[in-house]
C-alpha cells in the first residue's frame, strides 16, 4: 500500500488484461514516448485550420455573450424574460447547470484519486480544466442577475460605510462562500498538478520565449525527491479536502431551493439528488470533450476504451440516482397529502410546460438506459450523442425546478408564464462559446493530459526490489 | 561568504530502480548531503536521501483550524455582536446556520495552506538552481533519473566521490558548477 499516485500497473489493470476490458494505457510506451506524445501537442504540432475555425466560432460566441451582457448593464434585467412570479429565469438555470458540469472534474481528480482509480490519470487534467471553465461560466450568472451587477461585491463581508453585514442565515450567502471556495480550490488543484509538467515543457521547448514563459510558470521545479514527497502529501491532502468540498457545493446550491417554501423546492431529497445530477451531467461533458480530443490529437493510447466505458458506467449509476430522485418527488407529491405538492406534480405532467418534463424523462432516464449495452458503452460515436442528450436533459431538469415550480405556486391569482428572450439565449449560448474557447486555448497552451502521472502508470515506473 | 565553485557531483541513471538502489548505496557509504531527481514521484526515494519529516500535514492542519475559526468567529461577530439583525425571529447567534460557511472557510484555508505551504517548504519559486547547469539535467523532467552528492558533504572529495558514483554503474557522471 502506498500513495495512490504510485500505482504502476494497479491490481485492476493486471487482472483485467483480458480482451474484455481495455487497458488504461496501451502497451509499448516508455517515459520518453509518453512525454513526447503529450508535449508535442503543445510544442511542435502546428495549429490546424480546424482549430482556428473552432476557436474562431467560439470566440465570436463569447463576443456575443459580452454584447448581451453589455446591453443588460445598459438596460437592466427587463430585457430578460424574468417577471413576477418567475424572478429566477435562465440565469439561475444556467448557473446550476454549469456548476453541476464542473463537478465531474473534481470527482475525477480528487475522489477517484482517493479511491485509487489510476485510470483517472489520463483524464484528470482536462477534466479539471473543464471544471475551472465551467465554474467561470457559472459565476457569470449570479453576478449579472442581481439587477445592479456593479454592486455584486455587496455579497462579500467587507467593512462598508453602511455598517451592515451580509445575512449569514441565508443559503444564498452560503452559496457565495461555497462557490468561491470551490473556484479557488479547483484552480489551485489544477495549477499545482501542472507544475511538474510545465517543467517538462520548459526543458523540452526549443523556442527561447516559450522556454522562458514555461520556466516562470514552472516555478523552478526540478523534481527533487524531497520536493516530490511534499508535493504528493499536499496533493493527497488537497484531494481529501476537495472531496467533501465538491459534495458540499451542489448541496449548498440545492439549499437555495430546498430552504424556500415553494412547492417543488421544499424537499429533503434535493442535496443528494443535486450532487448525483451534477456528476451525471459532468461526466457527459467530459465524454463530449474527450471523444473528439482523443480522436483529433491521436490520444487513443492514453484515453482508451476503458475510460469511455468507466465514464459511461458512472453516468449510468448517477443517472439511476437521479431517476430515483424524480421518483421520490412524484411519490412525495402523492404521499404527503399536500395539495400544493400534488398540484406541482400534476402541473409538471400536464401543465403548460409538460413538454419539458416529458423531454426530461426521455433524455435523463429512458435514453441513457441503452448504456447497459456494452457495445454502446464502448462506441465513441454513440457515447458522444448519449452525452449530448444527457446534457440537454440536465438543463431541462434545472429549468423545471426553477421555472415550472415558480410559475404556479399557492395563489392562482399570481400564476404566470416565462418566455426567455433573445438576450437570455444569447447569454446562455455565449457562455457555451466562452467555455469551449477556453478549452481550445487550453489544448494548445498546456498539456491536456498529466504527463508525470501518466509516467507513473507505466510498468517501468515500478521500483523492483533486488 | 565565498561560494564553493562546485555544487556537487551528479550521476545519471536509466531506471527508477537504478536510482533508488544508488541512493541507498550512497547513503550507506556515509554520504549525508545527497538528493535525487526524477521525472515522477518514486515511493521511498525521499527516505533514501535522508528525508524523514514532512511538515506539510502540520501546515495544512494549522491552516484549516485558522480557517474554521475565522469563518465561525467572523459570522458570530458580524451577526451577533457588531450589528445584530432580527431575521425571522431567529436568535442573533444562530449557530446551525453558520456551519456551512465555517466548513467552506476551513477547506479554503487548508487548501491554500497545502499548496503554498508545499511551495514554501520546497523553497519554490526558485528560477535559478545549480543543477540546471548540467546540460543533461534537462532529461530529469523526461525519462532520466539523477543522484547528486553535494559538495557541502563532509565526505565529499572531487576524485573519491566521482569514483564512488562511477562504481554505481550510472550512465554518466558530471560535476555541477554552482
Amino acid at each position: 500500500m502506498g500513495h495512490p499516485l504510485h500505482q504502476p500497473m494497479d491490481e485492476q489493470y493486471k487482472t483485467t488484461m483480458d480482451a474484455d476490458r481495455a487497458p488504461v494505457i496501451e502497451p509499448g510506451h516508455t517515459f520518453a514516448t509518453v512525454t513526447e506524445k503529450i508535449s508535442a501537442i503543445v510544442l511542435t504540432r502546428p495549429a490546424s485550420n480546424g482549430w482556428f475555425l473552432g476557436f474562431g466560432i467560439c470566440f465570436m460566441l463569447t463576443m456575443m455573450m459580452l454584447f448581451a451582457i453589455g446591453y443588460l448593464f445598459l438596460k437592466g434585467i427587463g430585457i430578460w424574460g424574468v417577471t413576477i412570479p418567475i424572478g429566477w429565469g435562465f440565469a439561475i438555470v444556467n448557473f446550476v447547470w454549469w456548476i453541476g458540469i464542473g463537478h465531474a472534474g473534481t470527482l475525477i481528480s480528487a475522489i477517484l484519486l482517493l479511491l485509487r482509480q489510476s485510470w483517472r490519470n489520463s483524464i484528470n487534467r482536462f477534466a479539471e480544466a473543464m471544471t475551472l471553465f465551467a465554474v467561470a461560466a457559472a459565476g457569470i450568472f449570479p453576478a449579472i442577475h442581481v439587477g445592479r451587477p456593479w454592486l455584486a461585491y455587496w455579497l462579500f463581508p467587507y467593512p462598508s460605510t453602511m455598517n451592515v453585514w451580509p445575512q449569514f442565515r441565508s443559503p444564498l450567502m452560503w452559496d457565495v462562500f461555497a462557490v468561491s471556495t470551490y473556484a479557488t480550490i479547483s484552480a489551485l488543484f489544477w495549477a499545482m498538478g501542472l507544475i511538474p509538467d510545465l517543467a517538462t515543457l520548459r526543458d523540452r521547448s526549443e523556442n527561447r520565449w516559450t522556454r522562458m514563459i514555461y520556466g516562470i510558470l514552472a516555478l523552478g521545479w526540478r523534481g527533487s525527491a524531497r520536493h516530490w514527497h511534499r508535493y504528493e502529501t499536499a496533493y493527497l491532502l488537497l484531494a481529501g479536502l476537495a472531496t467533501p468540498l465538491v459534495l458540499s457545493v451542489h448541496t449548498v446550491v440545492s439549499f437555495d431551493f430546498a430552504i424556500g417554501i415553494v412547492p417543488g423546492w421544499h424537499t429533503t431529497i434535493f442535496p443528494p439528488y443535486f450532487v448525483a445530477g451534477a456528476i451525471y451531467s459532468g461526466f457527459a461533458m467530459v465524454l463530449m470533450l474527450a471523444i473528439p480530443i482523443r480522436k483529433i490529437y491521436g490520444l487513443e493510447d492514453f484515453i482508451t476504451e476503458r475510460h469511455l466505458q468507466n465514464s459511461a458506467k458512472v453516468m449510468l449509476a448517477t443517472g439511476l440516482i437521479v431517476a430515483y430522485g424524480y421518483g421520490i418527488e412524484a411519490f412525495m407529491g402523492w404521499y404527503s397529502g399536500d395539495r400544493y405538492d400534488a398540484f406541482t406534480m400534476w402541473n409538471r405532467l400536464h401543465g403548460p410546460y409538460a413538454i419539458s418534463y416529458w423531454s426530461l424523462l426521455i433524455c435523463n432516464i429512458f435514453i441513457p438506459q441503452v448504456l447497459w449495452i456494452r457495445k454502446l458503452r464502448t462506441s465513441p460515436v454513440a457515447l458522444f450523442f448519449i452525452s449530448g442528450v444527457i446534457l440537454i436533459g440536465m438543463w431541462l431538469e434545472r429549468f423545471i425546478i426553477v421555472v415550472v415550480s415558480l410559475h404556479r405556486d399557492f395563489l392562482t391569482s399570481s400564476w404566470g408564464m416565462y418566455y426567455p428572450t433573445r438576450w437570455d439565449w444569447m447569454t446562455y449560448i455565449g457562455t457555451i462559446g466562452m467555455f469551449l474557447a477556453a478549452m481550445f486555448l487550453f489544448l494548445r497552451l498546456l498539456p491536456a493530459i498529466s504527463i508525470f502521472e501518466m509516467r507513473t502508470l507505466l510498468p517501468q515506473a515500478e521500483v523492483k526490489a533486488e | 561568504m565565498k561560494r564553493d565553485p562546485i555544487y556537487g557531483m551528479m550521476a545519471e541513471f536509466d531506471t527508477p530502480t537504478g536510482l533508488v538502489e544508488a541512493a541507498r548505496r550512497t547513503s550507506h557509504a556515509g554520504y549525508k548531503k545527497i538528493d535525487a531527481y526524477s521525472p515522477f514521484p518514486i515511493e521511498g526515494l525521499a527516505e533514501e536521501v535522508g528525508f524523514h519529516h514532512d511538515e506539510v500535514p502540520l501546515v495544512v492542519l494549522i491552516g484549516g483550524l485558522i480557517g474554521g475559526l475565522t469563518g465561525y468567529l467572523m459570522q458570530y461577530w458580524m451577526a451577533a455582536v457588531d450589528y445584530p439583525l432580527n431575521i425571522g425571529g431567529k436568535p442573533p447567534h444562530s449557530w446551525p446556520a453558520f456551519i456551512v460557511i465555517t466548513f467552506e472557510m476551513t477547506i479554503l484555508f487548508a487548501g491554500i495552506s497545502a499548496v503554498f505551504g508545499m511551495l514554501a517548504l520546497n523553497g519554490l519559486p526558485m528560477p535559478y538552481h545549480p543543477v540546471f547547469n548540467v546540460p543533461r539535467f534537462a532529461l530529469a523532467s523526461k525519462d532520466r533519473f539523477f543522484l547528486i552528492v553535494f559538495s557541502s558533504d563532509k565526505k565529499y572529495d572531487r576524485v573519491e566521490t566521482r569514483k564512488f558514483l562511477e562504481s554505481l554503474e550510472p550512465r554518466s557522471v558530471s560535476e555541477v558548477p554552482s
